[in-house]
């Protein structure tokens, strides 16, 4: 059963500069040249989109590549020039007012790359802040507060002011405040990169931590790829405005659909993106202990190399897939970067 | 060295030539050739705007409404609310609550005691701060009682209670309004623009018309004076709010006026409150020129001072001023401080959280209970006040009668080489031959456009029949800013060469820039007694600041790369100065010498009380005649000499900057 899709997008663009709607209603599909010689700016040229229920899906480019405007997109914090946004198959730029507001009040959270936290309130009142507009009864968004303030670890320091705490910390108190109303979706706008590398590893790991519990449906940009393979279930490649390549990390560096996207992926080891199933030979008989197919090659890597023969796979139902040696997964550790 | 001229330049210079030669021989030039109207704009050619705008003013007043509703009305209805607050606040610091009925009216209630007043100005700056700030502000406030200037300090305080709060708010809600609508900031930027290039004289005149001589004209003309700058920064202010709280206050479903007022203006309070800090000082600047249409207080002694040329009396009340400005300014820039980050609340009652405001409120109650019995409690004795009124009398009729000769000297030279060549030169000019060069000038400044403002503004001051006026502005205008200049731009250089110096100057311009405007006058005055000399060092002085302020930020922010590379060449310290650090600073000082000729401007009204014969003293006659017409035309000719040399040495520092490649 595939999941259902919770956000979609159809044929969005965001186009700036003078009247870009009447020049979009003319021109329906204008190419990259089109767009330049009317002098207009394309910041998201035809992104389509489909995320599932559940899911981390990881826009990733570069900046200027427009990720944080088709994020803005998909919220509607900006009109898109055309095109439809699908929020449980309901169209978001059709929404009123009120409709948009009801759907961020109980819909959506974001976070933020420098945080936004409010600075004349303190980390509980920054918190309860979404519960706060929504007139809800104060002694339960109080304890709702709590409670999500205690989830990002935080607790004790609720009547800190958000110039008194660090930088994670204070992402703590971003990523909590988008929490307290239960939203079914949920942005995150880089939110990890303004912090030092090593807050940045503890805050990834926090992050999985709390989507295990969670399990909401995610949209997360970043400009880092290895934190988008580090976290992402799919993998959306923005360059210039356009999505170049919708994927799994582990497709992405097996099949890189331009060079654009087979730069990015040379750097990252290939063993912590690519997992068993992806390099084994299929349908081959072994003898000893199954590894899972799911596995990343890192994880396994040590156990078949120190094993004399080739070891057998099997995939999430115990079945045996295929089998997996040493040549294959050397050719990983140790390969020039070309897939198997 | 031989020099080379350019086409260019021999043509700019061939006519600057020109101009000061008709200028200097223009007179017998008229008469030669009989043709006086080349001097002096033909009367039938006067456009009678005066006339039309009493019309429109009695109009206004008279006949005009909307429905039932007169303009009147309004106004009384306007007049109405401020007042109610304002008797208030005064009545509670000054006068005492009074039970009206019958002849003689009962005390219901004395005004606050100096000492609770003292004890509440030093509660607030320790609250705010410190005991350093408390310390400060109370001593403010123990000189005002022991120098016998407490009760008009207490009137003038309450004025700036009710016109700070109004000034503020009012300030903030058109700017907030100006951020919402873009079409808002269309219509309020030039407003904004006029406002704050018309001498506040000229709109005394119509309020005057409006509301009558008395307290509430004066507080309706503070707070008209004071806003702009509130909402200016309330604009900005909320432009410069992260986006990212912008976003995030959508995100989390804010309806707009939530968004506003929960997410934008809290974040931006900082900002907001150096806005309050502005109209705060305003407000005090105002102080003396409010007076003239009805303000009581320190102001009015000041006024009154200067009326009667008592130079002690107007000294010490000139310096009460500056003393409840600095206590005042002080404490609500502590308090901005304080607001901008947010502090832990003290467990515990309100009487516990809020100790300071207990005692403060039990001290007052004491006072006014035993004030019953011991008068001294309510105000502080008379025959302990001190007075230095006849310690500067006594200084100043020493000087005069001693240095006389040295005094007269001094201005006879000035008046000799300085003023008057430059009044005949200007006076003698053909008017059309002016406004010709100032479209010229326009045009290579800035384009056609500048062109036609500064052409269509000189040929209307022409046609208003206030050319030689005008003149006469612009020389004394001219002549004081040319002086500022030569002083001010060498000390704005030293004070950015050569850190001690730069001290003392600073310590010397913050003190030019706390005085009160009439305050300059007052010593000039007495020296030199009255005439253009007086009212040019007046103006010099207070227009001195930023001419002094902008040379040595400019100086000081010359990127060290090039200083550097200046060094490496081997220029000497002199070529340095010369070559490198003037040309690159050039931009910002004549950022500065604009801001003195906006700051000479507006002291040429005030300059007219010591007799000067310009457009300050046309609003001037009519401010006493209440003559709205006369009083606007002569005020908005000043705005209009304003609006050209603002527009032009703008245009020139921009260009500036563009060849230095600092803009593009």
């Amino acid at each position: 059963m595939t999941p259902k899709t919770k956000l979609s997008c159809r044929n969005v663009w965001k186009l700036y500069g003078a009247n870009p709607e009447s020049f979009l209603r003319e021109n329906p599909a204008p190419s990259g040249e089109d767009i330049r010689r009317a002098g207009i700016i394309g910041a998201v040229r035809n992104a389509s989109i489909d995320i599932a229920e559940g899911e981390i899906f990881i826009i990733m480019g570069l900046s200027g590549s427009g990720k944080s405007t088709l994020v803005r997109c998909l919220s509607r914090l900006i009109e898109p020039t055309g095109g439809e946004v699908l929020f449980d198959g309901v169209d978001l730029l059709r929404a009123s007012e009120q409709e948009l507001i009801e759907i961020r009040r109980h819909k959506m959270g974001m976070v933020f790359q420098h945080f936004a936290l409010l600075p004349h309130l303190t980390v509980l009142q920054n918190v309860m802040f979404p519960l706060t507009v929504q007139a809800a009864p104060r002694a339960k968004a109080e304890a709702k507060a709590r409670e999500v303030v205690e989830l990002v670890g935080l607790k004790g320091r609720e009547d800190y002011y958000p110039r008194e705490l660090s930088g994670g910390q204070q992402q703590r108190v971003g990523i909590a405040r988008s929490l307290v109303t239960e939203p079914d979706l949920w942005f995150l706008d880089e939110p990890f990169s303004a912090l030092d590398p090593l807050i940045r590893r503890e805050m990834q790991d926090e992050f999985m931590r709390l989507q295990a519990r969670l399990h909401k449906t995610i949209v997360f940009i970043t400009h880092d790829f290895e934190e988008a393979v580090r976290l992402a279930d799919r993998i959306a490649i923005m360059k210039d405005g356009e999505i170049i390549q919708v994927a799994t990390p582990e497709d992405l560096v097996l099949n890189p659909a331009t060079a654009y996207v087979a730069e990015f992926t040379r750097h990252i080891p290939r063993s912590k993106v690519l997992t068993v199933g992806g390099i084994m030979t299929p349908d081959a008989q072994a003898e000893g202990v199954p590894v899972p197919a799911a596995a990343r090659v890192s994880e396994v890597a040590e156990q078949i190399i120190a094993a004399d023969a080739p070891r057998p796979v099997c995939d999430a139902n115990g079945r045996i897939v295929g089998s997996i040696g040493r040549t294959a997964v050397a050719r990983v550790l140790f390969g020039t970067g070309e897939a198997a | 060295m031989k020099v080379h001229l350019t086409r260019q330049a021999a043509i700019c210079w061939g006519l600057v030539l020109a101009t000061i030669l008709l200028g200097w021989f223009g007179r017998d030039l008229a008469k030669a050739l009989d043709a006086r109207w080349l001097v002096k704009v033909p009367p039938s050619w006067d456009i009678p705007f005066n006339t039309y705008i009493s019309a429109a003013m009695a109009w206004l007043m008279e006949e005009a409404a909307v429905g039932p509703v007169s303009f009147t009305d309004a106004t009384r209805s306007i007049a109405w609310l401020i007042e109610q607050p304002y008797e208030l606040a005064l009545n509670l610091l000054a006068h005492g609550f009074l039970f009206d009925p019958g002849p003689e009216p009962q005390v219901l209630l004395p005004a606050a005691s100096w000492i609770a007043v003292t004890a509440a100005v030093i509660a607030l700056g320790h609250y705010c701060r410190s005991w350093g700030l408390a310390a400060l502000v109370g001593a403010c406030f123990a000189y005002l009682a022991v120098f016998g200037q407490w009760d008009s300090a207490m009137v003038t305080l309450a004025s700036v209670l009710i016109a700070v709060p109004i000034g503020a708010g009012g300030g903030l809600l058109a700017g907030i309004w100006a951020y919402r609508h873009p079409l808002g900031e269309r219509i309020l930027s030039p407003v904004l623009d006029l406002m704050q290039t018309i001498p506040i004289f000229a709109y005394l005149v119509p309020i005057l018309f409006m509301f009558g001589f008395g307290p509430v004209s004066a507080l309706v003309a503070t707070i008209i004076y004071a806003t702009p700058p509130m909402i200016r920064i309330t604009i900005m202010a909320l432009k410069a709010v992260d986006p990212e709280i912008l976003d995030f206050g959508r995100m989390a479903g804010t309806t707009r006026r939530q968004l506003m007022w929960r997410v934008l203006v809290p974040s931006a309070s900082q900002s907001l409150m150096i806005g309050v800090n502005q109209v705060i000082m305003l407000t005090l600047n105002m102080v003396i020129i409010a007076s003239m249409i009805g303000a009581g207080g320190l102001g009015f002694d000041v006024l009154a001072a200067l009326r009667r040329l008592d130079i002690g009396a107007g000294f010490e009340a000139g310096i009460a001023i500056v003393v409840l400005a600095i206590a005042v300014d002080r404490l609500s820039q502590a308090f901005a401080e304080r607001i901008g980050q947010a502090h832990h609340t003290k467990p515990g009652s309100w009487a516990a959280r809020n100790k300071r405001t207990v005692l403060v409120l039990c001290l007052l109650t004491v006072t006014w209970v035993l004030g019953r019995f011991s008068p001294l409690l309510l105000d502080y004795p008379q025959s302990q006040t001190i007075t230095t009124g006849a310690f500067w009398n006594d200084t100043v009729k020493y000087l005069n009668v001693n240095y006389f000769d040295a005094f007269e000297a001094v201005k006879i030279f000035f008046l000799q080489w300085f003023l008057l060549p430059i009044k005949k030169t200007l006076l003698g000019i053909p008017w059309p031959w002016t406004i010709a060069m100032l479209t010229l000038l326009g045009w290579r400044a800035g384009g056609w456009k500048l062109a036609a403002l500064c052409g269509a503004m000189s040929a209307l001051i022409a046609v208003s029949g206030l050319w030689a006026k005008a003149m006469v502005t612009v020389y004394l205008c001219g002549a004081s800013v040319i002086l500022a200049t030569l002083i001010g731009v060498p000390l704005g250089v030293l004070a950015a060469l050569n850190r001690r110096a730069g001290i003392a100057i600073n310590l010397l311009i913050d003190t030019l820039q706390t005085l009160p405007s009439f305050v300059y006058l007052i010593p000039v005055v007495m020296l030199f007694r009255v005439g253009d000399f007086t009212a040019m060092i007046a103006i010099v002085l207070y227009a001195l600041a930023p001419a002094v302020r902008y040379a040595a930020h400019g100086v000081r922010s010359v990127s060290g790369e090039l200083i550097e590379a200046g060094l490496v060449s081997g220029c000497t310290k002199w070529q340095l100065l010369r070559l490198v650090r003037l040309p690159m600073a050039l931009p910002e000082i004549l950022l500065g010498i604009n801001q003195t000729i906006m700051l000479a401007l507006s002291m040429l009204v005030i300059t007219a009380l010591v007799g000067t014969r310009d457009l300050g003293q046309e609003v001037y006659i009519a401010l006493t005649k209440a003559d709205t017409g006369r009083g606007l035309v002569a005020g908005l000719a000043i705005a209009f000499i304003a609006i050209i040399a603002d527009r032009l040495v703008n245009a020139g520092a921009r260009g500036a900057r563009i060849r230095f490649g600092l803009e593009s």
